[in-house]
C-alpha cells in the first residue's frame, strides 16, 4: 500500500501537514480580536442555553398580573426583582431571554445539521459523479433558488402546523442549497487532483473516496458556511415566531417575545427592545466568529 | 448568444414547473387538503360537497394534471375567501410591493454602494469604522425588529413618519429603510471588499501615475472593474427583497403581495398562496436572466456562446 502511493505523498507526512494546517488556523483565529469577541458572545449564548435553569431560578412562564409591563430597574417604576422589566403578563423579561436562547441554539444547530447533511451529500455527489446526477441536482437547486424562501417555510409550517420540529424542518429544507453550490464547486476541482487519482488506482470505492478523501477537504468551506447558516437560521426562526408560526407561546423564544412586545410599542418599549437586542447580539457573535473562521481557514481570502 | 438565451429560457420554464409542483406537493403534504381548508366545525356532508367541488376525491395524478394545465394558463382557481380569481387578487397587490421594493433597492444602491466605496478609499478612518459598524448591525438584526425600532423612534417618539398604511412618500420611508437595511449592509461590505482588491492592482498605480484625479482613478478605473461582483449581488439582493417584503409588509401593514400571502396562509386560502409563489418565482427567474445578460454589457470579455 505504502509503496503503491509512494509517488504521491506518504500518509504520515499528510497527517502531519493536516494537523499543522489546523493549528495554524487556530493560531490565526486567536489573534483576530473580532473573532474573539464573536467567540465570547457565542460562548455566553451557549452557557445560557445549557444552564438556563441554574442561571435563573424564576419560572420563565410565571405570570404576575400585579406587575405587568414593569419597566427596567433603572427607570422610574422599575425594581430589582425584574432587571429588564416584565411583559404584558408580568413575566420577567431577562428570565425569558435567557430561556429563549435554548430555542435559538437548538434551531441553529439542528438546521445546520439537516441542511448541511443534505447539501454536502448532494454537493459531493454532483461534483464527483457529474453527468446525470449533477444535472438532476442542478435542476432541483434551480427550483429551490427560484422559491421565495420565507414563503416556502411559512407555507410548510401553515400546512403541517406550528411547532419546534416543523420550524426546524422548514428552515433546514431551505438551507441545503447554499452547501450544494460551495461543495460542488470545490469537489469538481478536487476530483482532478492526484490524491483522488491515487485513491482510485489503489482500488478505493466511490463512497470511500467521497467520505475519506473528498469530505475532509471540503470541510473548511462547510464549517465557514455552516456558521453563517446558524446565524441565518436564528433570524429565520425568530421571524416565523414573530409571524405566529414558530414555537408555541408557552416556550420562551426571542421572536415570540417580540411578537408580544410589538403590541405595547408605544407604552412599554422595553418589551420590544430587549428580545431584539438579544437576537442581534447573538447573531452578530456568530457572524463575527464566521468571518474569523473564514479568514483563518482560508488565508487566500484575507484582505 | 441565441443558443444561450434558448437554454436559459428552457431552464426558467423548468424552474417554474418545479416551483408549481412543489406548491402542489406541500398543499397535499397532509393528504387531502379538505380538512385544512374547511373550518373545523364543518359537517361531514359539507366536507364531502367541498371535496367533490374542488376535485379532491379524484386520483392525485389527475388532480395534478388538471392543476398544472390550469396553472400554465395563469389560472389558479378562485380564492377560497374572496371568490375572485386568485391570480387577479395577487396581481392587484403587485404595484404596492413594487413601490416598496423599488424604494428599498434605491436605498441599497444609493447608500450601500457609495458607503462601500468611501470605506475602501479611506480605510481605518471614522468613515470606514462607522460604515462597517452599521453594516455589522444590519447583517445581524432581524428585519422586522429594525422595523419595530424605526417605528418606535420615528413614529411613536418623534412623530416624523407614519407607522403604517399607504399614502404619500412619507409612508414609504420607514418600510423601505427596513426592507433595504440588510441588503444595504451586505452591499456595503461587498463593495468595500471588491474595491480594496482593485485598488492594489497595477493599472490603478498606472492611472495614478499618469496624473488622473483621485476621483477619476477610483471611479473610472476602480469601480469600473469592481462592478461585476457588485451587480451580481445587486441581482441576488433584489430577489431577496421579494422575500423580505413578506415580513416588512406585515410589520407596516403595507397592502402588498407579501402581506396578502401571509394573510392567505393564515386563512388557508391556498389558491392565493400559489398565485403569490408563482408570481414571485417568475420575477426571480426573469431577474436572474437580466443580471446574466447585464454581465456581457459590463464586462465585454464575457461572451455567451
Amino acid at each position: 500500500m505504502a509503496t503503491a502511493l509512494a509517488g504521491v505523498a506518504p500518509p504520515r507526512d499528510d497527517e502531519f501537514a493536516e494537523a499543522s494546517v489546523h493549528v495554524a488556523a487556530l493560531r490565526r483565529l486567536a489573534r483576530d480580536p473580532a473573532a474573539i469577541v464573536g467567540g465570547v458572545i457565542v460562548a455566553i449564548v451557549a452557557v445560557c442555553a445549557i444552564f438556563a435553569p441554574l442561571i435563573t431560578r424564576v419560572d420563565p412562564n410565571a405570570q404576575d398580573l400585579t406587575a405587568t409591563l414593569t419597566p427596567p430597574m433603572w427607570i422610574a417604576g422599575g425594581n430589582h426583582a425584574h432587571v429588564l422589566g416584565t411583559d404584558n403578563l408580568g413575566r420577567d423579561l431577562l428570565t425569558r431571554i435567557i430561556w429563549g436562547s435554548r430555542v435559538s441554539a437548538i434551531v441553529g444547530l439542528s438546521v445546520v445539521a439537516i441542511g448541511g447533511a443534505i447539501g454536502v451529500t448532494a454537493g459531493l455527489l454532483a461534483g464527483y459523479r457529474r453527468g446525470w446526477v449533477d444535472a438532476v441536482i442542478a435542476r432541483i437547486t434551480d427550483v429551490q433558488l427560484a422559491f421565495p424562501l420565507v414563503l416556502l417555510a411559512v407555507a410548510i409550517v401553515a400546512v403541517v402546523g406550528p411547532g419546534l420540529w416543523t420550524v426546524i424542518a422548514a428552515i433546514g429544507l431551505t438551507s441545503w442549497v447554499q452547501y450544494v453550490r460551495v461543495v460542488r464547486a470545490e469537489t469538481m476541482s478536487l476530483r482532478e487532483r492526484e490524491f483522488v487519482a491515487a485513491a482510485v488506482a489503489a482500488g478505493a470505492s466511490s463512497p470511500r473516496i467521497l467520505a475519506r478523501h473528498l469530505l475532509p477537504n471540503v470541510m473548511s468551506a462547510v464549517i465557514v458556511l455552516g456558521t453563517f447558516e446558524i446565524a441565518r437560521a436564528i433570524v429565520f426562526e425568530s421571524s416565523l415566531s414573530f409571524l405566529g408560526l414558530g414555537v408555541p407561546p408557552t416556550t420562551p423564544s426571542w421572536g415570540g417575545m417580540l411578537a408580544d412586545g410589538r403590541q405595547y410599542l408605544d407604552t412599554a418599549w422595553w418589551t420590544a427592545l430587549f428580545p431584539g437586542l438579544a437576537i442581534m447580539i447573538a447573531v452578530m457573535g456568530v457572524n463575527l466568529l464566521g468571518d474569523g473562521l473564514r479568514d483563518a481557514l482560508d488565508p487566500e481570502m484575507r484582505q | 448568444m441565441l443558443t444561450y438565451l434558448a437554454r436559459r429560457a428552457l431552464g426558467a420554464v423548468w424552474a417554474l414547473i418545479g416551483v408549481t409542483s412543489v406548491v402542489f406537493i406541500i398543499l397535499h403534504l397532509t393528504g387531502d387538503p379538505t380538512s385544512v381548508m374547511m373550518p373545523p366545525e364543518a359537517t361531514k356532508a359539507e366536507m364531502d360537497a367541498f371535496r367533490h367541488a374542488q376535485g379532491f376525491d379524484r386520483p392525485l395524478i389527475v388532480q395534478f394534471g388538471t392543476f398544472a394545465l390550469a396553472a400554465a394558463h395563469g389560472d389558479l382557481g378562485l380564492s377560497l375567501r374572496h371568490q375572485e380569481p386568485a391570480m387577479g387578487l395577487a396581481l392587484e397587490r403587485l404595484p404596492a410591493t413594487a413601490v416598496l421594493g423599488g424604494s428599498a433597492f434605491l436605498i441599497v444602491l444609493l447608500v450601500g454602494v457609495p458607503a462601500g466605496i468611501l470605506s475602501a478609499l479611506k480605510p481605518r478612518t471614522w468613515i470606514d469604522y462607522t460604515a462597517r459598524g452599521v453594516a455589522l448591525i444590519g447583517q445581524s438584526a432581524p428585519t422586522y425588529w429594525i422595523g419595530l425600532m424605526l417605528i418606535l423612534l420615528f413614529a411613536v417618539r418623534l412623530g416624523w413618519a407614519p407607522a403604517s398604511g399607504i399614502g404619500d412618500w412619507h409612508n414609504v420611508v420607514l418600510p423601505a429603510a427596513t426592507l433595504g437595511f440588510f441588503s444595504t449592509a451586505k452591499l456595503m461590505r461587498l463593495t468595500r471588499a471588491a474595491m480594496l482588491e482593485i485598488l492594489g492592482a497595477d493599472y490603478m498605480r498606472t492611472a495614478r501615475a499618469k496624473g488622473l484625479t483621485a476621483l477619476r482613478v477610483s471611479l473610472g478605473h476602480g469601480l469600473r472593474n469592481a462592478w461585476l461582483p457588485i451587480v451580481t449581488q445587486l441581482g441576488v439582493e433584489l430577489g431577496g427583497l421579494l422575500s423580505g417584503a413578506i415580513i416588512t409588509e406585515t410589520v407596516f401593514a403595507w397592502p402588498g403581495v407579501g402581506r396578502l400571502a401571509v394573510q392567505a396562509v393564515f386563512e388557508r386560502d391556498f389558491p392565493v398562496v400559489e398565485a403569490v409563489v408563482l408570481i414571485a418565482a417568475t420575477l426571480f427567474v426573469l431577474l436572474n436572466l437580466a443580471v446574466d445578460l447585464l454581465y456581457a454589457v459590463i464586462d465585454p470579455r464575457i461572451r455567451y456562446a
